[in-house]
């Protein structure tokens, strides 16, 4: 006989979990005596936010299922945000809740909430189990759905009474079988040759690489499709890291805050291809005057985004890596692209993302003194806002799953808990969390994580005393009303020596790289607090409801 | 903008049906029509959902339908050549008289039933598409309907095709 807590920790070791964040609570109490001598290893995190991140950043950085565990209503609740995030950027994780018994389910007991409720529309699929017997194999769906087919965030709520029954164990069946859900993986063999004759015959091809591509594994196809035909490839903010930044055929982002040269190119192309990408708005700017001269190869796994914002002439419905190692095999001829490439060169050199260089501290020049000395071998989580694009924009980053941002929902908070979930899926890799003073106080106290578990994460603030993105909209947009966008100072490094972990402030050029190199040389955790420019600005940037090459602050304007 | 009749076959679950209408109200599409029941394969429900909205609109919700776990298959039938009925239960008026002569007489020519017989009411059962329990609601209306309730549409194709299993 087991008890379903005992069900529950084994189903996760059978699914090969190591690592779990969580927080625990009244209704948990049976999982957690479960875990205090289970192998599992569990990492309390200071807010149930962080968890779900770091589940999160886990899975990101590993490829691998995130799990996360919190009790019943507020500490369910709390996880909300951050399974939202992982669902607008398809990271598979399981997110584990408690609830009270369900005897007194929706009777407003003691720390309810209605989770499943809560979370349908932010979840890939979610579960309240009923039943002690159905633990196992509830828990074997979820990381099944969770990790296939277009991945996201499962939920699986689990009643007190639910854990404490003892019954006798469940045989499991091999293989999920779910009716309603069959992912297509391989592409349709005729739109592939229909495909590759759009790209032999094109003039002006792009491809344009969504974060689909780091999901899928598909770097090294992508890469050789590019080059096998030579065709330049911009990605989105979450497909940075499938292309060497240094690769020549490299352009960079596109999009609200892309280079001017991807987003030149986009609107030359008389072909892109778009795979694992999906047309977000900051991406497209205007949707009527994004790639107006191109055709458009759309290869996704999602059948729902095929066509979704943009008409799209072939369609391709399968996993981005499947698709790719199957044209590759069935290509017969090449394009000829050469005054496309020397258009694009040109672009390239005389656009460059620009860093003042007039011995003031910018923000551009901490990330890119940063980059110079991580060499690419390192993971680069970020928060949200200025400094997500700068990092994004300056870091030379050289391989996939290096790059680690909240893309859709854009949640500010995230980086820090997500750097420290990363952490653990890569020990092996120094993670760094570039931030603003404004996102790492949204989830500051995880200083106490990483300093209980000595966690080697590098928190560099690119302090302004602003909140930055919307300060810069206040002053292009709104007469430079800097309506409560202002932050008093902080002193961060003494709130990082009040949790025992090191830190040191930055006021000038000549000190970035020493303190970068204290950074790295730090046993555990460190923060640096870069006072940087305030009013300094994220350009290029296309206007809301522009067309993506009428930027502004580049070279054209 | 027009009406679109859905068939969408599901999980016989808690939270089904919530999952499905979600994906309609976080887009504000209000469901013009509803209608739910257990259906030929054993732990499966069909839901019929008529809504209004275009064409790439309505699309895209059945994409999203389709994404679910536990939605098995969904087919607009709205081109489709097909049977559509719902059943309304109309509580009406009646004084003894002519009002009540005349509601009986309407009803037999509607080909609707009456299935109960009060002291000041008749509760009329009709069966039919939309329109014909419009038309029917409309002549009533001068002698006062008390309560009207309906089922909700439900569809089927004709001839041997069908909506069923396997996405």
């Amino acid at each position: 006989m087991k008890t379903g807590a005992k069900i529950l920790v084994e189903s996760l070791q059978r699914e090969g979990v190591d690592t779990i964040f969580g927080y625990p609570g009244g209704s948990v109490l049976p999982i957690y005596d479960e875990l205090f001598d289970s192998p599992l290893r569990h990492i309390l995190v200071r807010h149930e936010q962080a968890a779900a991140h770091a589940a999160d950043g886990y899975a990101r950085a590993s490829g691998r299922v995130g799990v996360c565990l919190a009790t019943s209503g507020p500490g369910a609740c709390n996880l909300v945000t951050g399974i939202a995030t992982a669902y607008m950027d398809s990271v598979p994780m399981v997110a584990i809740t408690g609830q009270v018994p369900t005897s007194m389910l929706g009777n407003d007991a003691f720390q309810e909430s209605d989770i499943t409720g809560i979370t349908m529309p932010v979840t890939k699929h979610n579960y309240l189990v009923k039943r002690t017997e159905d633990i196992s194999r509830v828990v074997q769906e979820a990381f099944y759905v969770a990790g296939t087919g277009r991945q996201g965030p499962v939920l699986i709520d689990l009643p007190k009474d639910v854990n404490t029954r003892s019954i006798k164990d469940v045989p499991l069946t091999e293989k999920v079988s779910l009716r309603g859900y069959n992912p297509t993986y391989k592409g349709h063999t005729r739109q592939i040759d229909k495909a590759l004759e759009l790209i032999a015959q094109a003039e002006r091809p792009l491809i344009y690489a969504g974060g689909g591509v780091i999901l899928s594994n598909a770097s090294e196809e992508l890469l050789g499709l590019a080059t096998l035909f030579g065709i330049p490839v911009t990605t989105t903010l979450m497909g940075i890291g499938c292309i060497p930044c240094d690769h020549p055929l490299n352009l960079g982002m596109l999009g609200m805050h892309g280079t001017e040269y991807a987003n030149f190119a986009v609107t030359e192309s008389d072909l892109l291809i778009a795979i694992g990408a999906r047309f977000d708005d900051r991406v497209t700017g205007k949707l009527d005057t994004f790639a107006p001269h191109a055709k458009i190869i759309h290869i996704d796994i999602d059948p729902a985004e095929i066509g979704k914002n943009k008409r799209v002439d072939i369609p391709i419905v399968g996993d981005v890596k499947s698709v790719l190692k199957d044209m590759l095999a069935s290509v017969k001829k090449k394009g000829v692209y050469d005054a496309w490439l020397t258009k694009v060169r040109h672009w390239k050199q005389h656009h460059p993302l620009k860093c003042k260089d007039d011995g003031l501290l910018h923000p551009q020049y901490v990330v890119r003194q940063m980059s110079e000395l991580l060499q690419g071998d390192a993971i680069i989580v970020s928060e949200v806002g200025q400094n997500q694009m700068w990092a994004a924009q300056h870091f030379c980053f050289k391989k996939p799953r290096t790059w680690i941002t909240s893309g859709g929902l854009g949640t500010m908070g995230y980086g820090f808990p997500a750097a420290i979930g990363a952490h653990y899926a890569r020990p092996d890799l120094p993670v760094f969390d570039v931030a603003g003073d404004g996102s790492i106080q949204m989830n500051i106290q995880e200083l106490g994580t990483v300093a209980q578990y000595k966690i080697p994460v590098k928190i560099a603030i690119l302090n302004n005393m602003y909140l930055g993105m919307v300060r810069q909209w206040q002053e292009l947009f709104y007469d430079r009303r800097y309506s409560y966008t202002e932050l008093p100072s902080v002193d961060f490094v003494k709130i990082a020596n009040a949790y025992g972990v090191e830190g040191v402030r930055v006021e000038s050029c000549d000190e970035v790289m020493p303190a970068l190199k204290a950074a790295l040389e730090c046993e555990g955790a460190f923060v640096m607090d870069f006072r940087v420019e305030r009013e300094e600005n994220v350009f290029p940037m296309v206007p809301a409801g522009a067309a993506i090459n009428e930027m502004i602050g580049g070279h054209s304007r | 903008m027009k009406p679109h009749t859905l068939s969408v076959l599901v999980e016989n679950r808690a939270g089904v049906l919530s999952r499905v209408t979600g994906l309609f109200s976080r887009r504000g599409f209000n469901i013009e029509s509803l209608a739910v029941g257990p259906c030929e394969e054993p732990g499966m429900s069909r839901i019929t959902i008529v809504v209004i909205g275009d064409d790439a609109q309505v699309e895209q919700v059945m994409k999203q339908l389709n994404k679910l776990i536990d939605v098995i298959k969904v087919s607009d039938l709205t081109d489709n050549e097909r049977v559509e009925r719902e059943l309304a239960l109309i509580k009406v008026t009646a004084e003894q008289g002519t009002s009540r002569a005349e509601i009986m007489q309407i009803a037999s020519i509607f080909r609707a039933q009456i299935v109960d017989v009060g002291a000041k009411t008749l509760v009329l059962q009709i069966i039919g598409d939309t329109d014909k329990i419009e038309a029917l609601e409309k002549l009533l209306r001068q002698y006062g309907i008390k309560e009207f309730v309906r089922t909700g549409k439900v569809g089927i194709l004709r001839g041997s095709k069908t909506v069923t299993g396997g996405k």
